[in-house]
């Protein structure tokens, strides 16, 4: 596939699903403790992500990092605008930033107590 | 020169920082999966900047991102990031 199309696909993706997180591994079984902490947050949260696994897919794994001009993986998307990677989320968690995020954009979630 | 001396010298010039801390973490992740085992894989970096002033915590990660350019694509595994303003208060 081009470049182009996996941007499409990516773009696609991002504005089918509310919540989408590219990480390395699955829901609940993450390969990369960046990973782990994004789904760790987003679950105690309750809130229902869809996955992308960029293990399954070089052409993912290279295109998100060109799509969204970010060099690591995970990236965060919520209503189609890039929220951030690991540490970004984890900030913004522990300063209750994302819960009004969530909250602002209309995203089903909990307000989670819980210090990740 | 070693990564974290490199990854050093390229935040001093590229971001004149007030205070840089750059920690090899590598040893805590040796032999997990993906790992590449050079010993100079994994760092933690904290970084307070004025440049950072009114800027967004994705507009700071991308000046530094941008500053480590091929270094971070190509040589650092993961990097932990902390980036502050002058003033802002720390939590590493």
């Amino acid at each position: 596939m081009s470049q182009q199309a996996i941007h499409d696909h990516i773009a696609k993706l991002v504005s089918d699903n509310d919540v989408v997180l590219f990480m390395k591994g699955t829901k609940g079984m993450p390969q990369c403790g960046f990973s782990h902490q994004v789904d760790t947050i987003l679950q105690h949260l309750g809130v229902d992500y869809k996955p992308v696994n960029v293990l399954e897919s070089m052409e993912i794994r290279e295109g998100i990092k060109s799509y969204t001009n970010w060099p690591t993986v995970p990236q965060l998307y919520i209503k189609g605008e890039f929220v951030g990677g690991c540490d970004i989320v984890r900030e913004m968690f522990q300063a209750g930033e994302l819960q009004e995020m969530l909250s602002e954009k209309g995203v089903t979630h909990n307000e989670g107590t819980m210090q990740a | 020169m070693s990564v974290e001396a490199e990854i050093r010298q390229m935040l001093m010039v590229a971001l004149e920082p007030i205070r840089l801390d750059v920690i090899n973490e590598s040893h805590m992740h040796a032999g997990h999966a993906g790992s590449p085992g050079t010993g100079e894989s994994h760092f933690r970096v904290l970084v307070v900047s004025p440049q950072f002033n009114g800027r967004s915590r994705v507009e700071r990660h991308r000046l530094v991102n941008e500053a480590l350019g091929d270094l971070l694509r190509k040589r650092i595994h993961a990097l932990a990031l902390a980036t502050f303003a002058p003033g802002e208060a720390i939590r590493a």
